[in-house]
C-alpha cells in the first residue's frame, strides 16, 4: 500500500530550503485564504509508513494489552492509551457497551443481564488510528503534536502548551491530558517499533488479535493480512483516513 | 438503539472534561470585548448622537475586556509557560494559532483608538496636579502636549477611521472563537457553519446588555436620571440583534432535529434531560423569550419611559445571563456528549478548584474594577452629560 499524500504532516518531512518555500507559500496561501494543501504535500516518504491491524473476531477481552501498555508507558490512573470494549447486542435490540476500568482487569459476567437474553456479544479494542489526516495534528495550535515520518502520530511533550484542543478534535477519544499538563496518546510504542520490537499490547496479546507493520512494504505481514481479510476503519465519514484496521468490525463500533 | 438510562458509555478518556468554566468565560468575555466596540462604533463611526454619553465609556471597557480575556485561557493550560508558544510557533493549519495574530491585531487597533479617544484628558492630567502624576501622564501622552482645534480634528479623524477598521476586525475576533468551535468536526453539537455567526451575534448582545447594564447602575450610582436615548436607541439594536440571534441559535437545533441524523438521538437527549436547565430553561426560556417579549413592547408600544427603564433594565441582566448560559452550553455540553454517541459525562466546577468557580468570578470582576479605576482617572463620560457631570461634582 502507498503511503497517501499528507497536506497536515508531510510538511515536517521538507528540507531546509522547502520549508522556506513552503513557509513563503503558507503564508502566501493564508493570505488568500486556501488551506495549502498541494504546497506541502511534495514529498512522498519511501521509507516505512506504519498501520495497526485489530483482529475482533480473535479477541477473548482479557485486558493483557492494557495492562501491557499501562506498565511500558507509564499511563496515569484513570487514563488510557488503550482500551477494550465490550459490545453486548440483547434479544430485544438493546446493544450495551461497556469498559470497566478500560479493561484492565479484563471482563466479568454483566451480573445484570441474564445470559438467556444475550443475542451476541464481542470485545473491541482500541487506540489511536494514526490518522493519515489527523484532526489532532490539524488543530494543534502551536504543532506540538505531528505525524512522525513513519506514520505514527506523535506529541512532542516538551513543546505542548496543554490546551486541549486536540483531545477535542480526536473523534476517537483516544487522546487525555496528562496529568502533568500536556497531551498524552498511544505512540505505537515508537520507543520500541523504531529498534524493532513490537508495541507493547500487540507482544503480549495471547490470541494474535494486534498486529503492527509497515504499510508500505508489499510482503508485510499486515498487507498479507489486509489483502486476506474484509476490514474497515471507525468513523470513515470523517475523513480522518485511520490506519488501525478492524478485522470483522460491526456498524454499531464507533 | 440509544438506551442512556441502562446503558450510559463513555469512552474511558472522556470521563474527564478537559475544557472547564474557563472555556466558557473565554468566549464570553471576548463577546463582551466585540460587542461594547461595535457599540462605540455606532456613535463614532454611524454618529449615532444618542449613544454620545456611552460612546468613549464603551470603547474602554471594550478595550479592558480584551486585556483580561486571555485570562481565563492562561489559567486553564496545562503548560501556562509555555503559553507563548502560540506566537512564537504557530501552526498554519490550526484555527487556534491564529490568536495570536488575531488577538494582538485588535489590541492593538483598540488600544490605539483609546489612547486618541483620551489623549486630551491625558494632557489635562499632565499639566496639574503633583509631579509624579505629572510626569506620568506626560508619558502616557507621549510627551506632546499640545491641543488646539487642529488637533482635536485629527484625533477625531483618527477614532474615526480606527472605529472603521475595527468593526471587520471585532467580527473577525469573534467569528474566530466561534470557528474554533464550528470546525470540529468530531463533534455533532459543535461542527455547524451557523456555529461563528451565531457567537458573533449573541457577541454583540451581549456587549450592547453589559452596557446597557452599567449604565443603568452608574446613573443608579451617581443619582443621574436615566437618559431615555442612550435606552431608546440601544433597546431597539438590543431587539433586532437579539431576534437573529435566537432565530439562528433556534433553526442551528431544528435543522438537525428535521433531518433526524443518527446525531439527533444524543442531542436531543443532551438538550431535554443533560441540559434541559440551562438550554431549556435558561437560555431559550428565561434569557431569550422574556426579553424578546420585554423588548417587543418597548420598541413597539407606547410605554412610559419609567416603564421602558425597567423593561430595558430586566432585558439587558436576562440576556445577559442568556449569552452566559449559551456558552456554558456550548463549551460544556459538547463535552458531556461521548464521541461514542452512546452517552453522557457530567460536569459541574468545584468552587475552589484551579479552574473553579470563584476563580472565574475573580477574573470577570477584575474588567470591571479596572474600568471602574480608569473612570476615576479620566471621566469617561462627556462632561455635559449628567452621568459625566455627577462624576465631576
Amino acid at each position: 500500500m502507498k503511503k497517501p499524500m499528507n497536506p497536515v504532516t508531510d510538511s515536517f518531512n521538507l528540507e531546509r530550503r522547502k520549508v522556506l518555500k513552503s513557509g513563503l507559500s503558507t503564508v502566501l496561501a493564508l493570505g488568500l485564504g486556501f488551506f495549502p494543501k498541494r504546497l506541502v504535500a511534495t514529498l512522498k516518504s519511501q521509507g516505512r509508513w506504519y498501520g495497526f491491524v485489530v483482529d475482533l473476531t480473535k479477541c477473548i477481552g482479557c485486558g493483557a494489552c492494557v495492562r501491557a501498555c499501562k506498565a511500558e508507558n507509564n499511563v496515569p490512573d484513570g487514563f488510557f492509551r488503550t482500551w477494550v470494549e465490550r459490545y453486548t447486542f440483547l434479544k430485544d435490540g438493546r446493544v450495551i457497551v461497556d469498559s470497566p476500568d478500560g479493561a484492565l482487569n479484563g471482563f466479568e459476567d454483566n451480573p445484570t443481564i441474564p445470559r438467556s437474553l444475550i443475542a451476541k456479544s464481542y470485545f473491541v479494542p482500541k487506540l489511536c488510528n494514526h490518522c493519515t489526516t489527523a484532526p489532532c495534528v490539524q488543530v494543534c495550535p502551536v504543532g506540538a503534536t505531528f505525524v512522525s515520518q513513519d506514520g505514527v502520530v506523535l506529541v512532542d511533550y516538551k513543546h505542548c502548551i496543554g490546551c486541549g484542543y486536540c483531545i477535542q478534535a480526536c473523534p476517537y477519544g483516544s487522546r487525555f491530558l496528562n496529568p502533568a499538563g500536556y497531551a498524552d496518546k498511544c505512540t505505537l510504542c515508537y520507543h520500541r517499533i523504531t529498534k524493532g520490537k513490537k508495541p507493547a499490547c500487540v507482544l503480549v496479546c495471547p490470541v494474535g488479535a494486534r498486529l503492527y507493520g509497515d504499510l508500505n512494504d508489499q510482503n508485510s505481514e499486515i498487507n498479507k493480512v489486509l489483502a486476506g481479510t474484509r476490514h474497515a476503519v471507525l468513523k470513515p465519514e470523517l475523513g480522518t483516513n485511520p490506519k488501525c484496521f478492524y478485522i470483522g468490525l460491526d456498524q454499531e463500533v464507533r | 438503539m440509544l438506551d442512556v438510562e441502562s446503558a450510559n458509555f463513555v469512552f474511558p478518556n472522556e470521563k474527564h472534561v478537559y475544557w472547564t468554566v474557563m472555556i466558557v468565560l473565554y468566549p464570553y468575555i471576548t463577546g463582551l470585548v466585540a460587542g461594547a466596540f461595535i457599540v462605540s462604533s455606532l456613535y463614532h463611526l454611524f454618529q449615532k448622537q444618542e449613544l454620545r454619553t456611552m460612546a468613549r465609556f464603551a470603547l474602554v471597557a471594550s478595550f479592558v475586556f480584551l486585556l483580561f480575556a486571555p485570562l481565563p485561557l492562561l489559567m486553564h493550560l496545562g503548560m501556562p509557560h509555555r503559553a507563548f508558544n502560540i506566537m512564537i510557533t504557530p501552526h498554519p493549519t490550526s484555527a487556534m494559532a491564529g490568536f495570536g495574530v488575531v488577538y494582538l491585531s485588535y489590541l492593538i487597533l483598540v488600544a490605539l483608538e483609546v489612547w486618541f479617544s483620551v489623549r486630551e484628558d491625558l494632557v489635562n492630567n499632565a499639566l496639574k496636579g503633583g509631579k509624579i502624576k505629572r510626569l506620568i501622564f506626560k508619558i502616557l501622552a507621549l510627551g506632546d502636549l499640545t491641543i488646539n482645534e487642529e488637533t482635536r480634528a485629527l484625533d477625531h479623524k483618527v477614532v474615526r477611521v480606527l472605529s472603521a477598521i475595527g468593526i471587520p476586525l471585532a467580527c473577525f475576533l469573534h467569528g474566530y472563537v466561534g470557528f474554533l468551535f464550528g470546525s470540529i468536526k468530531a463533534n455533532p453539537w459543535w461542527s455547524t457553519p451557523l456555529m461563528f455567526i451565531i457567537f458573533l451575534l449573541s457577541a454583540i448582545v451581549s456587549g450592547i446588555s453589559v452596557l446597557l447594564f452599567l449604565f443603568y447602575l452608574i446613573s443608579w450610582l451617581r443619582k443621574v436620571p436615566y437618559e431615555d436615548g442612550v435606552m431608546r436607541v440601544l433597546a431597539g439594536y438590543l431587539w433586532g440583534f437579539l431576534i437573529i440571534d435566537v432565530a439562528l441559535e433556534i433553526m442551528e437545533v431544528l435543522s438537525i432535529a428535521y433531518e433526524q441524523m443518527p446525531e439527533w438521538q444524543v442531542l436531543s437527549y443532551l438538550i431535554w434531560h443533560k441540559l434541559f436547565f440551562s438550554y431549556i430553561v435558561v437560555q431559550n426560556l428565561i434569557g431569550s423569550f422574556v426579553p424578546l417579549i420585554l423588548l417587543a413592547l418597548v420598541n413597539l408600544t407606547r410605554l412610559s419611559n419609567r416603564l421602558a427603564h425597567l423593561f430595558v433594565f430586566l432585558s439587558s441582566v436576562l440576556v445577559l445571563i442568556q449569552v452566559l448560559a449559551m456558552r456554558w452550553n456550548v463549551v460544556i455540553g459538547g463535552q458531556l456528549l461521548s464521541k461514542s454517541f452512546r452517552g453522557f459525562t457530567s460536569y459541574f466546577p468545584g468552587l475552589f478548584e484551579k479552574e473553579g468557580l470563584i476563580t472565574a468570578m475573580i477574573i470577570f470582576t477584575i474588567p470591571f474594577l479596572l474600568l471602574r479605576w480608569i473612570d476615576k482617572r479620566i471621566n469617561l463620560f462627556p462632561p455635559d452629560s449628567p452621568l459625566g457631570q455627577a462624576r465631576s461634582g
